[in-house]
């Protein structure tokens, strides 16, 4: 353990009557920059018959309207900011269901809150200015290497901005810069543990205690496997771009579930068929308001990831609510080596490029790092009696689909009329990987 | 002079030949030459039959992507040496040969080489201009 229990205690550890009060408190005043300065959503708001004189605590946050991420690509590329472009420091993105990226913004104080939420998960896995994070998520428009970095420097550690890749030098790095901490996706790390084993080393030859591991879902068996592989403990990190990036929830020493950054964020959990709220302990899509952002703030953002979140005491100390990893999605997304990915922006890609909208993804996993193939259908117009011109234009397509999706696929073209058709969406997908307990 | 050739697309797939070597045996179609391409992911036959539309017609009835383009069949003495002489030709010429393959018919002492060059017309003339005997569609089924 390290020095410190907690990073923010006043906030961590806060008694709830008092966190509801600061929660409604925020959530107005948020409500309210949101409605000034966003006309989409004013418009939507509007429409529902609320105004900020409506919203006054907690009690009233079932009156706002809900964001989608179809709002999010409607208002492409700046229209869901709420600050003018010069208190804007900082953008990130993530893949759209369609070719179009998502873009989000932070202002410099916005960047402190993240900055904040991450070093509170680093201190709740024991971290503490004497340690040396080696951050092998990727850094640029993805949150994981930035979210991590910002919160690790806050924090006062040595960082590592290996990024991800190069697995020799991350193992190399590991073992002569005497790393402590290992941020990285759950995939990636299980890769490094097999990684150190296979170039004749053991957890003894290095000085890792801990990895914060998000992005994507793992299980608790694979939990214990890169545990065992690397002589960690390893802990889950949610976040998602749209909200704030890694360090919306932080697990803490118990490995119970992640506490929510509830002085930041409101989570509720809705029926995703009717957007009722559900009781506490009740499965439903997560659902997060931003309340202290001030560039991209989300009201009742809808996730599409189903949770459970639980107020039962933690034995950490901390009185943040607590949510269960992913158990699944509302939607077709896939989340292939950490990238989001929808079949939607490769049936795009496929008709942009001459190819039919027919195809059949298949994803698994070997030797940890997730395999992703796309099965398309020849057509006449790309068939031709000389082998290099149909690779040409194989590799075309597979250049295409790198660029929308930002994550390699294998293409295999496959006889027309040999994928099923119009059998929906369970036969377009076949993801064999084993992701939720 | 050329000849029509029926490409078809295939599968990497254990089942993928077998299934167009059965669809043409069904529709009594003989084959005069067959030639077999593959990458680690698909492959192409390449074949020449009597008549090239009534097989186009069963192959597309049954589902099979095909291409039918024009390639030069040369008549050459099924002797050591003159699939040296022809090559040669094409080289000097600086003709990119994209794939060949040879077959033989009931003449005896005659071996036919189907050429497939990325501009066919020009290798056509360069042929034509070496003496080289090409032969076309009509002449295929009688040899």
């Amino acid at each position: 353990m390290g020095r410190l229990k907690y990073y923010q205690p006043e906030y961590e550890c806060m008694d709830y009557e008092q966190l509801k009060e600061l929660q409604g408190k925020r959530l107005a005043e948020t409500f309210r920059h949101v409605y000034e300065n966003v006309e989409y959503y004013r418009k939507r708001c509007e429409e529902a018959g609320v105004t900020p004189d409506d919203i006054k605590g907690l009690e009233d946050l079932d009156k706002i309207p809900f964001t989608c991420k179809d709002d999010l690509r409607a208002t492409y590329p700046y229209g869901l900011f709420a600050v003018p472009k010069e208190k804007v420091v900082r953008i990130h993105a993530s893949s759209g269901t369609t070719g179009k990226q998502i873009v989000v913004g932070y202002t410099k104080e916005d960047l402190d809150i993240w900055d904040d939420c991450a070093a509170r998960q680093l201190v709740a896995v024991g971290a503490d200015e004497n340690d040396i994070v080696q951050v092998a998520y990727g850094y640029g428009l993805f949150t994981g290497g930035f979210g991590l970095h910002g919160g690790a420097t806050k924090l006062g550690c040595q960082v590592i901005p290996i990024s991800s890749g190069n697995t020799q030098r991350q193992i190399t790095f590991m073992k002569d810069l005497r790393s402590t901490v290992l941020a990285c996706t759950p995939s990636y790390a299980a890769y490094l543990g097999e990684a150190l084993h296979d170039m004749g080393l053991t957890p003894d030859d290095i000085c890792l205690k801990a990895g914060i591991f998000g992005a994507e879902p793992w299980t608790e068996e694979m939990r214990r496997d890169i545990e065992k592989s690397l002589g960690i403990k390893a802990y889950d990190i949610y976040g998602l771009t749209e909200v704030l990036g890694p360090g919306v929830s932080y697990e803490c020493a118990e490995q119970k579930g992640m506490h929510v950054n509830e002085d930041h964020f409101i989570v509720e959990t809705i029926d995703p068929e009717t957007g009722k709220r559900l009781p506490e302990g009740s499965k439903g899509e997560l659902v997060f308001t931003a309340i202290t952002k001030r560039a991209f703030p989300l009201m009742r953002f809808r996730t599409k990831d189903i949770g459970v979140l639980t107020r039962e005491k933690c034995a950490c100390g901390r009185t943040f609510v607590r949510m269960t990893k992913p158990m699944g999605r509302t939607d077709d997304m896939l989340i292939i080596r950490g990238v989001n990915v929808f079949p939607s922006q490769i049936e795009g890609v496929l008709l942009q490029n001459g190819y039919q909208a027919n195809y059949q993804i298949i994803v698994g996993r070997e030797n940890n790092t997730d395999t992703f193939e796309i099965k398309v259908e020849m057509v006449p117009e790309k068939f031709s009696d000389v082998v290099s011109e149909i690779e040409k234009e194989e590799k075309k397509l597979q250049n295409a689909l790198l660029n929308i999706l930002q994550v390699k696929a294998k293409v295999t073209l496959v006889a027309p009329k040999t994928i099923a058709r119009s059998e929906g969406k369970a036969k377009r997908v076949i993801d064999t990987r084993k992701l939720h307990d | 002079m050329t000849v029509q050739q029926i490409s078809i697309f295939l599968e990497n797939k254990p089942e993928a030949l077998s299934r167009l070597t059965q669809t043409l045996a069904q529709s009594d179609i003989s084959l005069r030459a067959i030639s077999l391409a593959d990458t680690s992911d698909f492959g192409i036959a390449r074949i020449i039959v009597d008549d090239v539309e009534a097989t186009k017609k069963v192959l597309e009835a049954n589902d099979f992507l095909v291409k039918v383009n024009p390639v030069i069949a040369v008549e050459i003495p099924d002797a050591p040496g003159s699939l040296n002489h022809i090559l040669t030709i094409l080289a000097d010429n600086k003709r990119n040969l994209e794939y060949m393959y040879g077959f033989t018919g009931r003449k005896a002492n005659q071996a036919y080489m189907i050429i497939r060059t990325t501009d066919i017309p020009k290798t056509e003339e360069v042929l034509a201009k070496a003496f080289i005997r090409m032969v076309d569609q009509s002449e295929i089924r009688n040899i």
